[in-house]
């Protein structure tokens, strides 16, 4: 995992002046502190909770909104939102499906179908990330406005190919691919690797790149980075390209988890994506923000769902309700800090 | 119709800093008071007490004999006649000019709005300022100096009998600046108290009764303004002999070619049809108006406004500049008269500030933060920014050090021309000097440098020729001898 940016540290830091410097870093720990605070009840409640079987478990699950938050970090920091991840996972999954069942038998080989399916899954994400990118920039809508109209129209696509049932991928091409979600390398599940490896990549492309500078530098005041010099239009499309890439991973992962697409596949994930990075630490407004936080706060959140069903004292049904308290509580705590 | 406003023994601190260290006067009714100090001296702080914003760590505000009751905020300093007109507007861009200036004070009738009343009274102070503009204008529309006015205007409207102007004159045209001091000397006949805070000591000399002057959180001197020369006051200000503002002139360049040749260029709406050159080693001032179309001709040269017509040289060679950053590829940089919305990141802390427009020469491709920091000791050390500590924030900075932070941003790419525009707004005089002598050295490096600016004084001391843009047009380029405060003003006011 990446470790906390310097940048973010100091900022922080200079947030509440030189003699509370402390509490800036304090803050930046709130999110670790809370993980550990509910991996240490999750312990006490119930002692199937830090077994390795389940850490491993809620890790894989937690992969793929945690490899779509680390995109969607980028993207909030920069001053935008993406709204459509769901159902652009959604619509991926369904197409890359569809894909490979037709491309099987023309390519002569299953397993050729399952690799060009995979990259499929990646080109299709970059452009929908492109096409939103140009609308936001060139288009000149607000991100809201345009991936709220996406949000409707992946999700409808995707149901018409399924005719409103469900996309399977073939049995033959389900093994081959099933490796991809079920596989483990070390005693790891292959999702946390990947989830691993596109947090750090994230991590030092915020933190230790020009494009990552200048996408903390847009969300925090757009016209001081365009006087600068700073190309706004092409970091911004580039940055829901990234989210886009981001959202095709975690669907190449998450395909072979069920082996199919429906209308409910992806279903409130953009939700959960952003409810990670907020909790994360970053604001929502943009400007400045951690992937490491935005790690964390996936993880935390799905912690949260393993111990409810783990346990009995607050009913699994309301699930939602507990992670909507930690968003809010998140949010009173980090008020006031821009 | 006055007010007498006494402060005693009057202590401010934010958090550990103590800015105010027991400060103590009395404001006779119906005088006009030139308050003057350096950035941090405490002035603003000191008038936000008055005004309400703040209230004091310990001691008191008297107002017409009675002590100020904590807590009533700006709302209770308004209801005693006391205005502070602010430095940073502090306007709605989306409601109109009235609905700004009754915002929180609405004139009703019965359960609704009566907007017919609240017009023509806008109207009525409108005119009072010189601003022959409708009510229902919406705020985002007016450039700087007309928010300025309506700032004012809305003063007027609240019936004001002490009245606080913050560098009212900082965005003023030198005619609209003519009215306000008539106004002022209106108000001051109606028996109205005017604190006249300003860096420009010429028009305190002219428009004041009394000199105040704070250093360091204290008051250092009070003085009868027609006692005290300019100098003394500067001198007062800093607490030192104030060594000349301006550098002596170096001969401008004679021959070689213009390191930026303009001709023709055109931005709709704003220039027409302008053309100029500027060779290294040389400083060209832009004179005008407010409104004559400088700020927006530059824009406009380096792709932020659309052109219409006209071709870009540098050093010798046709450029095309799309954007800022086409600009500085080709080696022009911009620094922008806005320093909060277009200068700097005032979040972030100094280091990213610094690199922002060079990053690429820090990323191999991963960013190298030590060769960053480096670079900022650098540039703390080259341009005398005073800063506690490397890592604050640059809003933590006063504004003359926030100034140098950004002259030293659009410097760190080492453009060959560099166009500065209003380079010393709301920078103390110490600062201002300070600011002065690195153009000069800028220009003696071999830069090309425009300069950008509504002080005459400062076009004059620093400049080799000064172009005079008068409603978009290029009225004339002025030298020596002709580098005059009188020709300047005919050119821009289009009386000559």
């Amino acid at each position: 995992m990446p470790q906390v940016p310097a940048e973010n540290a100091t900022t922080a830091a200079g947030r509440h002046g030189g003699a509370t410097a402390w509490w800036g870093k304090l803050h930046g720990l709130g999110p670790v502190i809370g993980l550990v605070l509910l991996c240490i009840a999750g312990t006490l409640l119930n002692s199937n909770f830090a077994t390795y079987d389940n850490v491993m478990n809620v890790l894989t699950r937690t992969a793929f909104i945690g490899i779509i938050a680390v995109g969607m970090c980028f993207v909030i920091i920069s001053g935008g939102i993406d709204l459509s991840v769901g159902s652009m996972a959604a619509l991926i999954a369904g197409s890359v499906i569809l894909f490979m069942n037709a491309m099987a038998p023309v390519l002569g080989s299953p397993m050729a179908a399952v690799v060009v399916g995979m990259l499929l899954a990646v080109v299709l994400g970059a452009v929908f990330g492109l096409v939103h990118g140009l609308l936001i920039t060139k288009g000149r809508i607000e991100p809201f406005i345009v991936t709220l109209g996406t949000l409707g129209i992946f999700r409808a696509y995707l149901t018409y190919f399924s005719n409103g049932g469900a996309i399977t991928l073939e049995n033959d091409l389900s093994d081959i691919y099933s490796p991809v979600y079920y596989a483990n390398l070390l005693g790891v599940p292959i999702p946390v690797w990947i989830f691993l490896l596109v947090a750090v990549i994230g991590g030092v492309i915020l933190n230790r790149t020009a494009y990552g500078r200048y996408v903390q530098a847009i969300g925090s005041n757009e016209q001081v980075a365009q006087y600068a010099a700073v190309d706004v239009h092409k970091i911004k499309i580039l940055t829901y390209m990234l989210l886009g890439v981001c959202v095709g991973i975690a669907t190449l992962l998450y395909v072979p988890r069920l082996g199919s697409a429906s209308p409910t596949t992806g279903l409130l994930w953009e939700l959960e994506a952003i409810a990670a990075v907020i909790v994360g630490g970053t604001v929502l407004k943009g400007g400045a923000g951690s992937i490491t936080g935005t790690v964390v706060g996936a993880i935390l959140l799905s912690v949260i769902s393993n111990i409810l069903n783990l346990t009995s004292i607050i009913s699994v049904y309301l699930n939602a309700a507990v992670q909507g308290f930690v968003i809010i509580a998140v949010a009173f705590m980090q008020r006031g800090k821009r | 119709m006055s007010v007498a406003v006494e402060f005693r023994n009057v202590t401010k601190e934010f958090g550990p800093v103590r800015v105010l260290h027991g400060v103590g006067f009395a404001l006779q009714p119906g005088r006009v008071y030139g308050l003057l100090g350096e950035n941090g001296a405490g002035k603003s702080t000191l008038m936000k007490i008055l005004a309400g914003y703040e209230s004091p760590t310990t001691g008191e505000v008297v107002v017409d004999g009675a002590v100020r009751a904590p807590g009533g905020g700006s709302r209770a300093a308004e209801a005693q006649g006391i205005v502070l007109i602010h430095q940073e507007f502090n306007l709605a861009d989306d409601l109109t000019i009235a609905q700004n200036i009754f915002l929180g004070h609405e004139i009703k009738r019965g359960p609704f709005l009566d907007d017919k009343a609240m017009r023509e009274k806008t109207r009525e102070a409108l005119a009072k300022v010189g601003l022959p503009l409708d009510p229902d204008t919406r705020v985002r529309k007016l450039i700087v100096a007309e928010k300025q006015l309506v700032e004012i205007a809305r003063a007027l409207a609240r019936n004001a009998r002490l009245l606080i102007m913050d560098e009212p004159t900082a965005t003023l045209t030198p005619g609209e600046t003519e009215r306000l001091f008539a106004l002022m000397a209106e108000l001051k006949a109606a028996g109205v108290t005017i604190i006249y805070i300003s860096h420009k000591l010429d028009e305190v000399e002219r428009t004041t009764d009394e000199v105040i002057v704070m250093r360091d959180g204290l008051l250092v001197a009070r003085e009868a303004t027609a006692s005290v020369t300019r100098r003394q006051m500067a001198n007062l200000m800093v607490g030192r002999e104030l060594a000349d503002l301006f550098p002596p002139k170096l001969p401008a360049p004679a021959g070689g070619e213009p390191a930026i040749k303009v001709r023709g260029l055109s931005v709709p709406g704003w220039a027409e049809d302008v053309s100029f050159d500027v060779r290294r080693g040389e400083i060209l001032g832009f004179a005008g108006l407010v409104g004559a179309g400088r700020t927006e001709l530059f824009e406009g040269l380096l792709g932020l406004r659309p052109r219409s017509a006209g071709t870009v040289e540098i050093a010798g060679k046709p450029v095309q500049l799309k954007s800022p950053r086409d600009a500085a590829r080709h080696g022009l940089t911009y620094l922008s008269e806005d320093r909060k919305g277009k200068g700097l990141h005032v979040h972030f802390s100094l280091r990213p500030n610094l690199t922002l427009m060079a990053l690429e020469r820090y990323a191999k491709p991963w960013l190298d933060p030590a060769a960053e920091q480096a670079a900022l000791r650098d540039a703390v050390q080259e341009f005398g920014i005073r800063t506690g500590s490397l890592e604050v924030r640059a809003s933590s900075l006063s504004g003359g050090n926030q100034q140098k932070l950004a002259l030293a941003k659009v410097l760190h790419p080492g453009p060959s021309v560099v166009v500065l525009d209003e380079p010393t707004r709301g920078v103390d005089v110490g600062a201002k000097r300070e600011i002065y002598h690195l153009v000069q050295r800028l220009a003696e490096q071999g830069l090309a440098v425009v300069v950008i600016s509504s002080e005459l004084m400062e076009l004059i001391g620093l400049c080799h020729r000064v172009a005079v843009m008068r409603a978009g047009r290029l009225q004339t380029t002025l030298q020596e001898p002709n580098l005059t405060e009188e020709e300047l003003i005919a050119h821009a006011t289009g009386t000559r």
